[in-house]
């Protein structure tokens, strides 16, 4: 296929930069944002899985870094890019029907993916520790 | 559609145009949007449930059944969902040719790469039970 080549370096239209950051276009960056980390972090998932099948020396060099405090502040992370993106995906599939866009709704719907996620993150978090500290 | 009177009537049956490609992409997106929320769901309930037990215990559960069938959907699902989604950020991003064809397969082969891996794993771990 032939490339397309501008002839002149032509300016570009103004682009994302000129508006005033609004709440919806920050959870639009935030769900793409999300989505690219949680890509990286399939390998977490995937370590985890090879050695748990490996041996209890892989298992527990894993659980060793998981339980670190790098590896908890990545987890923890991760678990908030998992539900803001399960929640931002959510509020996209509501769109895909049509509903949701008014002016309200769309503001609505951001503030519930943030406040939502972080509350799941909170609560999946809570009950980790108390599984944690009831099967020692 | 756009498919104008150059476009043989077949092409404008098919509508697919120069991409040669139609809404499948879109369409499985969404579809795996839709299977990974009940996944995800699962998933960390599976992951909170097998926080502190030791390797043994994690093996049985994670190599029983049901267990592994759903961690096998899981992994299917996410891994075709984020292997779309990467494509879409590429795509969007990087506008020279042969950096984006680079891109674009290193992306079928890292999803590829994490979902086999993933799956071979659950796949041992069942084998092991």
């Amino acid at each position: 296929m032939a490339e397309t080549k501008a002839p002149v370096e032509r300016p570009l239209s103004p682009h994302l930069f000129i508006y005033k950051p609004t709440l919806t276009m920050t959870m639009s960056i935030v769900h793409r944002v999300t989505g690219a980390s949680l890509y990286f972090g399939t390998l977490l998932v995937a370590w985890w899985l090879i050695a748990a099948a490996s041996s209890p020396n892989a298992y527990a060099g894993v659980g060793s870094f998981m339980g670190s405090l790098v590896g908890r502040v990545i987890l923890f992370g991760y678990t908030w890019a998992l539900m803001l993106h399960m929640l931002g995906g959510i509020r996209h599939l509501i769109w895909d029907t049509g509903r949701g866009f008014g002016p309200r709704e769309r503001e609505w719907l951001a503030v519930a993916t943030v406040v939502g996620s972080i509350s799941l993150t909170v609560v999946i978090w809570i009950v980790g520790y108390l599984f944690m500290g009831g099967s020692r | 559609m756009v498919a104008g009177k150059m476009s043989t009537p077949l092409a404008r049956v098919r509508g697919l145009g120069a991409a040669r490609s139609g809404t499948e992409q879109f369409w499985r997106q969404r579809l795996t949007a839709v299977a990974n929320v009940p996944l995800i769901i699962a998933f960390v309930f599976i992951v909170v449930g097998l926080l502190g037990r030791n390797h043994a215990a994690v093996v049985q559960i994670l190599g029983s059944p049901l267990v592994a069938v759903v961690m096998l959907l899981f992994i299917l699902s996410i891994t075709t969902h984020m292997r779309i989604g990467m494509q879409v950020i590429i795509e969007d991003y990087v506008h020279d040719e042969t950096a984006k064809l680079a891109l674009l397969m290193a992306n079928t082969f890292f999803s590829v790469a994490v979902g086999l891996a993933s799956a071979f794993a659950i796949l041992m771990l069942s084998f092991k039970v």
